[in-house]
């Protein structure tokens, strides 16, 4: 009833190809964006602002980035972690080393520097797909997190091998608080977000697209397979890199090289997986779905034993929240193979027709 | 589906709005119980949580609590992984009538990610034998105690246990030792400390990592073999252990000359070894058994009561548990301590907490009245010295139990302490941090 594009006419191309081409949505999504800035910030407290949006915002980066590689281009990847590693490790650095940068400049030069490291371990890329593809990328998981272990140089010479974040001051703005580092995450994602739906949009994201659908036909037409592949890698690692500087820098504070093992890796892999693969609002929801159940169902738990008086031992609820968490996984996946993203598709597809779906 | 998804929310929303929500009263302390009891390390976790809500629960029921003033706490599960840790920090941290009393992490990673939080929140985080050396130095660290020893001053009691056994210092010179460690920030803190000390000493130091989770060492091994060093260092966490004690028996390497730190010294690190254990040191800061006072207390006012963590009793009195134990006296005894400043009978705030255990002296006298005096060593701490006691014992298990075979070795803190203080300048210099005067 309310949901509906009946009595909206586009007469410009401009018009009919923005992104969100119903007017419903457009104030959906600008009201969202509202609330993320201005209402969350001064109504949530400490505990969700840093122990659960912020890292979410983080992880939804992370996924954003794995999707345009593994969702929109088709090439598979286990070095998700890496990647963030290196943008959580050379972000340091550049703080560190040239502090007149700022912390945006230096937060967006490591994520060229994981881009760099994208490029090369997607080389392989070129000559082997799929499964295989995804063994070469496990190199690149081991050989970083060993690189940051071994050579002194990434961490300072810490003897612990763990890195502290500096204080980040942008404009002569310190962002100290839970909200203020919140609504820093915040803006950069929203704001890679934005650019990563128009690039999907754009010629250079049909062209992964071609790729990953089928790579023969694609160069056939006449797409030129190295660039578009190793693009891909790029841009994904990118994505991956400032998440990895933003999860030392507005998250924990505090990072050792072991936060990004190949269960990181995994982990993101699972969110856009659960979310959807090849889709923008996907990458977020996946985050949502990895991150923020465990900590529903430990506070659920925790309230369900309070509220009844139940006493159970601790040691097996914690097991049964992991049951739990891995059965709603297989239950989402059975009920909808495509993702979360594709449950929401449909929830506006049918609310196109409610209340009259005949 | 849909009925599915709304009951998913509504409990969802539910739960959110219990988390948002302290259950206030008075005179009641709250102490979170932050700990692991799934995953790889769930023995340590559920060990030492185990025994410091066992004590408290003796506190609670044999004297109703702190000058009156009752102890509280909830579990909440960090799987060992700092992301949940620093997740159930913040959730815990505003809970009961004056927010958290204090923090015990069990995890050195996690310790390292709640300092700047904790400093800001002014709630006390007890890293007790693990977590950041250098913050033994309370001017720079002021609410960050790494109680009884820190893993450096442990590192220089055990070289001096290894002297010992080699019949005095002197005779370390052209000693080969190997430290095998767990490769995470909690594996390598000892190595500066072990360098100092080799170029002390003359022995000649190798450091072998072991990569996470350290269900594989083969080639470590093989790499000890070739080297035949006169002492290994293990230096595990977890499955680690067993692996490494197994690992040198099929090596061939003397089980006798394996020298392990205090988390690898539990029950739980040798039983799964078997009789390759046998002859194996480990290092300790408290004592298993229940034949100590304090002990017997927790039989009778807890188990008797059936009121006890462990459902498996076997567990009772393990170097884990024990550690809880330990744990659970200075948390109470520090109450008591910042009580007595500030209103007996009232519940403290961390900040009055920190001043507690700052100024908290476990004498030998104390600890007679607590029953633990063979449990664990005096503690003094001041403003300065945020570590307070610094020996170490040493024990070997015999296939079945651990025996202590040395008396309390002190530490070397002319090696030591000032390194801390170095790192800790270094660390203040870093953070822009003005060091208090003490």
């Amino acid at each position: 009833m309310l949901y509906r594009e009946a009595g909206q006419f586009k007469s410009t191309y401009g018009e009919d190809q923005q992104i969100f081409p119903i007017r419903q949505e457009r104030i959906a999504v600008a009201l969202l964006l509202v609330v993320a800035f201005v209402v969350v910030p001064m109504v949530a407290n400490q505990y969700w602002l840093s122990a659960i949006l912020t890292p979410f915002l983080i992880f939804a980066l992370a996924a954003l980035g794995l999707n345009i590689l593994t969702g929109y281009a088709g090439q598979l990847s286990l070095g998700t972690a890496a990647f963030m590693a290196v943008g959580a490790f050379m972000a340091y650095n550049f703080v560190l080393r040239m502090p007149w940068l700022g912390a945006i400049a230096s937060f967006i030069l490591a994520g060229i520097c994981a881009a760099a490291v994208g490029i090369v371990f997607g080389l392989p890329s070129l000559r082997i797909k799929g499964f295989y593809l995804a063994v070469a990328t496990l190199a690149c998981q081991f050989f970083v997190l060993w690189a940051i272990q071994r050579i002194g140089w990434f961490t300072n010479d810490s003897a612990t091998g763990v890195i502290t974040a500096q204080a980040i001051e942008i404009l002569g703005y310190a962002f100290d608080s839970p909200e203020r580092k919140y609504v820093l995450t915040l803006a950069i994602v929203a704001v890679l977000a934005l650019l990563a739906k128009n690039l999907m949009r754009s010629g250079t994201g049909r062209a992964f697209m071609a790729v990953r659908d089928m790579d023969v036909a694609a160069s056939v037409i006449g797409i030129p397979m190295m660039q578009t592949k190793l693009l891909a890698f790029a841009i994904s690692s990118f994505y991956c890199g400032v998440a990895g500087a933003l999860y030392a820098y507005t998250y924990l504070g505090t990072v050792e090289p072991e936060a990004f093992t190949l269960d990181l890796s995994f982990r993101i892999l699972f969110m856009i997986i659960i979310g959807g693969v090849g889709s923008i609002l996907g990458s977020f929801l996946g985050a949502a779905f990895i991150t923020l159940l465990p900590i529903f169902l430990s506070v659920l738990f925790g309230a369900a034993s309070h509220t009844f008086g139940l006493d159970i031992s601790h040691a097996i609820v914690s097991n049964i929240e992991l049951m739990i968490f891995g059965g709603l996984i297989i239950f989402f996946l059975i009920v909808e193979p495509h993702g979360l993203a594709r449950l929401w598709q449909i929830a506006k597809e049918k609310l196109r027709l409610w209340p009259f779906p005949h | 589906m849909n009925r599915i998804a709304i009951a998913l929310t509504a409990l969802a929303v539910g739960a959110a709005g219990f988390s948002g929500a302290a259950v206030a009263q008075a005179k009641e302390q709250f102490i979170p119980a932050n700990g692991y009891w799934v995953g790889p390390y769930a023995p340590g976790g559920s060990g030492f949580f185990a025994g410091m809500i066992d004590y408290m629960t003796v506190i609670n029921e044999r004297d109703g609590g702190v000058n009156g003033v009752k102890l509280t706490w909830e579990k909440c599960e960090t799987e060992y992984n700092n992301a949940r840790g620093v997740e159930c920090y913040e959730r815990s941290k505003n809970k009961g009538p004056t927010g958290a009393t204090v923090i015990h992490p069990l995890s050195t990673g996690i310790t390292y990610s709640i300092i700047e939080k904790a400093t800001a929140d002014k709630i006390p985080v007890i890293s007790m034998g693990y977590g950041r050396t250098d913050a033994a130095d309370g001017r720079v660290f002021p609410y960050i105690f790494p109680l009884i020893t820190t893993y450096w001053s442990q590192n220089t009691a055990k070289i001096k246990f290894i002297g010992q056994k080699e019949g005095g210092m002197d005779k370390l010179k052209g000693k080969k030792i190997v430290n095998l460690y767990h490769d995470s920030a909690y594996g390598k803190e000892t190595i500066p400390v072990l360098d100092v000390q080799a170029k002390k000493y003359g022995f000649q130091i190798t450091h072998i990592a072991v990569p996470h989770p350290g269900n594989e060492q083969q080639s470590q091994w093989l790499q000890i073999r070739q080297q035949r060093p006169d002492w290994v260092i293990l230096r595990g966490w977890g499955v680690m252990n067993p692996t490494a004690i197994k690992t040198a028996a099929r090596t061939g390497f003397p089980r006798e000359k394996i020298l392990g730190v205090w988390w690898s010294g539990a029950e739980e690190d040798v039983i799964p070894a078997g009789d390759a254990a046998k002859g194996y040191y480990a290092a300790a800061f408290n004592l298993p058994g229940t034949n100590h006072p304090v002990m017997k207390e927790v039989l009778k006012h807890v188990y008797g009561k059936g009121k006890g963590e462990f459902d498996d009793k076997s567990r009772i009195g393990s170097i884990y548990h024990t550690r809880g134990v330990v744990a659970g006296i200075i948390t109470v005894e520090a109450i008591r301590t910042a009580q007595a400043k500030f209103g007996k009978g009232n519940a403290i705030t961390g900040e009055q907490m920190r001043w507690g255990i700052e100024n908290l002296n476990l004498d030998a006298k104390r600890l007679k009245e607590l029953g633990a005096s063979d449990l664990m060593q005096p503690l003094k701490v001041s403003c300065k010295d945020h570590e307070g006691g610094g020996a170490v014992k040493f024990m070997q298990w015999d296939g079945r139990k651990w025996n202590v075979v040395s008396g309390w070795i002190e530490s070397d803190q002319s090696i030591v302490r000032p390194m801390i203080e170095e790192s800790a300048a270094q660390y203040a210099k870093e953070k822009g941090i003005k060091p208090r005067d003490c």
